[in-house]
């Protein structure tokens, strides 16, 4: 049940992709790349989601979008159900939630100046030529580009940074409450990165924006989320709060991907690689757990049941889906059943 | 890789049956038909209609085409109009004699092509390649038949040195006469190959000299014969392929060369059904050579795939 | 960074630079401006069309009327400078008039083929699925053709004349005009902004028509052009062949079949209607090479 400050609540959200092969080119296998997903988006919030490559960060994201149809699964939008006859069409949903995408060049159409790229959305949606591209120079001056300046360049005259933000003002022109920023800092330099970061930060005030932040980097999303979201393997491993989970992270992969992360401080030092092998083919994931391959925890019960995203606590701020936090699992680490 | 053999073969046969459709269609688009031709005009209707019955004409299209295309398939190409030999003998011969010219013209193109934009891409940026640009441009404009009519004007007329036209020969040339005879439409027939490939290869080197494996082999002091081993090995695939095509072209679109060479392929066969209305030689012609066409491309297809993996779909 | 001078830094004057959009084409036509060779280029071009649309300006004699006793008169006879054929015809006025045809027939085809298959490419390249499937498809049975076969196969077959020609040569240049435009269609269909696009919520003719056209168009229309020089070629390889214009019409490749009998008392004049033919591709060629590195954003 959708708590009712929740912006977002996505149910069950489930992508399987199938790969053709063979000789008629017959389904011969499906890449189940985001598996009975659910978890909320709080208003005001920023929900930061981390993973390794292919753990169904970025599919997550295109199917909050809709830009991928889903084959199981929910998004309800301010309690309203997305696709459904009496909740929002999918058009409706496209002015609430918008996305920046990775690739700032490919982002941009190089034919058309910026201005254009940004106006196109409200243009779209009904507003006038005239009054798009006068909202396309507001947006412009919010993201800290001159108008006068940048509205008539192309994209191959902007740097990666400045085009990252006409992709950000490009997003709040059609006025969404929440953006999902797909690896939206990853691909630029450091001291741009940060900002743009501070850009985010200071628009999320100004806009009254709720974010998803979808990186591999562990840092950024540290920095800038208040919800912590960890996959692997296109399922939720663990969340929970920012600060929490970095500094008392419940899940073995969670423990294992931040003592991974490299330190400034001589003290922490990596003695033994926190992971061992390959993450395994999401095409064939292991049954029962999908870490137990790289678990040091992993027991028995672990291959044959798939652990649920159970809360820690009564107050559910916190879910891990691990059989050592279930009482009564039967893992050997588990409390028994009815301990507290 | 065997799969995707067989897929592309499997592919191909909708893709033939379509032009032979396309072939029939054509004929039957013809103004006046199969008997027009045959029979004078002032013949009385029943005569003629009789001896529509008899080619069956009177019957469905459909059946027709049936008819038509099971006759191909077993070989049997009919009787040509004008000369009353079975078609499939006539083609066989000029089909040989196209050979016999496009063997040496491709061997020719290729060798030069490969030659030519190798160094014209080794001295980037020189004169010489700037020559080879220039060359380029005027190649693909150049009209080939064109180019074979001034060697004539030169080599046969004001120089008298070599044969105008025609073969000289029958199946192989065994003498230097009999080359003479060659010399001029081969150069003539290799000038496109030779233009496409050679444009081909410059890209394709140059591509890989840019890389920055190149650097490396170049730092270590392994410049020159490596360097081109490992170059031509990765241009390879593509220019591979493309020399297929052009082969494809050759004999497919040789038709030009022969007739101004007066040189009885099988383009100077079709010139002469085309001149003679010479229906049955004609749609046969067509059909062979569209259908060397298509293994031309299968071959180059599989080939492809063997020797570059990701090829395979 | 390319360093563009906005002419104002006024934010008013931005805002209505933008709403009128035309910057992108004036940049092709600036940069064409700069480009000496190309505009030389479509200067001849400009200037052999208005001499042969104009060419009773042009010319002193009838391209009809021969005499026999003028045949294969050489180069640099009086009133005749550029010869006479095998029939006596002014060799000059034949080439003049008979360029009307061969640029007729090295031009509307490819005109033809662009509107139908870019029209059929564009479709297939983004519609996707089926559809893509049977336009492909039936671009794979014209394919199986060397060019030139299938036009000989059309007009051979069909009759000659410069109806079907022009039909023949557009039906050989619709398959590589298809091809192009589906790819380049499908190409940019998967980019990033199309992707963006789409989750602004806008329909499928909209994304067309903002997105996708403005950046299709342009190759295919560079592409396009530089067949043209191929078209004239065959077009008049065709008539070369007997197939294509018939006599006495005056056409190039026509004038060169015949004059080939007279190859052996005057090779100049053999020659020369070859040359009209090189020149005027080669300037189609040079003018497509720079229409593409105009068009071309990155530069």
């Amino acid at each position: 049940m959708p708590r009712p400050s929740a912006l977002l609540a996505v149910e069950h959200l489930t992508k399987h992709f199938a790969l053709k092969g063979g000789l008629f080119g017959r389904t011969s296998a499906l890449v189940q790349a985001v598996d009975d997903v659910s978890f909320t988006v709080e208003r005001g919030e920023t929900l930061g989601i981390v993973g390794e490559s292919g753990c169904g960060k970025s599919t997550t994201a295109r199917l909050l979008m809709h830009l991928i149809k889903p084959d199981r699964g929910s998004i309800a939008f301010e309690g309203q159900t997305v696709g459904a006859a009496e909740g929002l069409s999918h058009r409706q949903l496209h002015r609430q939630m918008q996305m920046v995408f990775q690739d700032s060049y490919a982002s941009l159409n190089p034919r058309l100046p910026v201005a254009m790229s940004i106006a196109f959305g409200p243009l779209v949606h009904g507003l006038a030529k005239a009054h798009a591209l006068a909202r396309a120079m507001e947006l412009l001056a919010a993201v800290g580009l001159d108008p006068a300046l940048f509205a008539n360049r192309y994209p191959h005259e902007l740097s990666g940074g400045q085009r990252q933000r006409i992709n950000v003002a490009r997003a709040l022109a059609l006025e969404p409450r929440i953006v999902i920023l797909d690896e939206a800092v990853s691909a630029l330099d450091k001291s741009v990165e940060a900002q743009v970061l501070n850009l985010l930060a200071d628009l999320k005030a100004r806009f009254d924006l709720t974010y998803v932040f979808i990186s591999h980097d562990l840092n950024v999303v540290r920095y800038i989320s208040d919800r912590v979201m960890v996959m692997y393997l296109g399922k939720i491993v663990e969340i929970g709060p920012a600060d929490r989970v970095y500094g008392d992270p419940q899940h073995p992969y969670t423990r294992a991907l931040l003592s991974a992360m490299p330190s400034m401080d001589p003290r922490r030092r990596t003695r033994q690689a926190p992971l061992s092998g390959d993450p395994p083919n999401p095409i064939r994931p292991p049954s029962g757990c999908r870490f137990r391959t790289r678990c040091p925890l992993a027991e028995k019960v672990c291959e044959t049941t798939p652990p649920a995203l159970l809360a820690l606590a009564p107050d559910g701020a916190r879910r891990v889906a691990c059989h050592v936090h279930v009482p009564g699992s039967g893992h050997t680490r588990a409390a028994a059943r009815g301990a507290a | 890789m065997w799969a995707f053999t067989l897929r592309r073969l499997l592919y191909a046969v909708p893709v033939l049956l379509g032009v032979s459709m396309l072939v029939f269609a054509l004929i039957h688009l013809a103004p006046g038909d199969v008997v027009d031709i045959l029979v004078p005009p002032e013949v009385p209707k029943a005569i003629a209609d009789s001896l529509r019955q008899r080619f069956r004409l009177d019957e469905p299209l459909y059946m027709q085409y049936l008819a038509w295309l099971g006759r191909l398939l077993v070989g049997d190409f009919g009787v040509s109009f004008f000369t009353g030999r079975p078609v499939a003998e006539e083609l066989s011969g000029a089909l040989g004699n196209t050979l016999v010219l496009a063997l040496p013209a491709a061997g020719v193109g290729f060798l030069l092509g490969v030659v030519l934009g190798a160094l014209a891409a080794y001295n980037h940026d020189t004169w010489l390649d700037k020559l080879f640009s220039a060359t380029a441009i005027v190649g693909v404009s150049l009209p080939h038949y064109w180019v074979g009519i001034v060697l004539v004007a030169v080599f046969a007329v004001v120089l008298n040195v070599l044969p105008a036209q025609g073969m000289g020969f029958e199946g192989l040339p065994t003498s230097w006469e009999h080359v003479q005879h060659l010399i001029l439409p081969v150069v003539t027939l290799s000038l496109i190959p030779m233009g496409v490939i050679s444009r081909l290869v410059r890209a394709n080197v140059l591509e890989i000299l840019s890389q920055e494996f190149v650097g490396t082999l170049r730092a270590k002091g392994l410049f020159n014969r490596r360097v081109l081993y490992h170059t031509l090995k990765n241009a390879l695939p593509s220019t591979l392929a493309l020399m297929g095509l052009q082969f494809g072209y050759l004999l497919g679109g040789s038709i030009l060369v022969e007739t101004v060479f007066n040189w009885p392929g099988s383009g100077g066969l079709m010139n002469l059904a085309i001149f003679r209305r010479d229906v049955p030689v004609l749609s046969a012609t067509i059909v062979v050579l569209a259908t060397i066409f298509v293994v031309i491309n299968i071959l180059v297809d599989v080939l492809q795939a063997l020797i570059d993996p990701r090829m395979r779909r | 960074m390319a360093d563009v001078a906005v002419p104002s830094t006024d934010a008013a004057t931005a805002l209505k630079r933008a709403q009128q959009g035309k910057g992108y084409w004036r940049r092709v036509w600036e940069r064409l401006r700069e480009d000496k060779v190309t505009l030389a280029v479509i200067g001849v071009l400009a200037m052999l069309l208005v001499m042969v649309v104009f060419a009773p300006w042009f010319t002193i004699h009838d391209p009809y009327t021969g005499s026999v006793l003028r045949r294969l008169k050489p180069v640099g006879t009086p009133g005749h400078w550029l010869g006479t054929d095998e029939v006596g015809r002014d060799l000059w006025s034949r080439m003049v008039y008979g360029g009307r045809l061969s640029l007729l027939a090295g031009v509307v085809p490819v005109f033809l083929a662009l509107l139908i298959g870019g029209f059929l490419g564009i479709l297939a390249g983004y519609a996707g699925g089926l559809l893509n499937s049977a336009v492909m498809r039936l671009t794979d049975v014209l394919y199986a053709f060397p060019s030139i076969l299938l036009a000989i196969a059309i007009t051979g077959i069909l009759g000659a004349g410069l109806q079907n020609t022009i039909l023949a040569l557009t039906i050989s240049f619709i398959p590589p005009i298809i091809r192009i435009s589906e790819s380049v269609t499908t190409q940019v269909r998967n980019l990033d902004f199309v992707e963006a696009a789409r989750a602004s919520g806008a329909r499928r003719l909209t994304i067309m028509r903002y997105h996708i056209l403005n950046n299709v168009l342009g190759p295919i229309l560079v592409y396009a052009t530089s067949l043209i020089s191929i078209c004239i070629i065959l077009a008049a390889g065709l008539s070369f062949l007997g197939l294509g214009v018939t006599p006495p019409s005056a056409e190039w490749g026509l004038m060169l079949n015949n004059l080939r009998q007279g190859i052996w008392a005057s090779p100049l004049v053999a020659a020369l209607p070859g040359v009209m033919i090189f020149v005027t591709s080669m300037c189609f060629n040079l003018m497509s090479d720079g229409l593409r590195q105009a068009m071309d954003v990155r530069l």
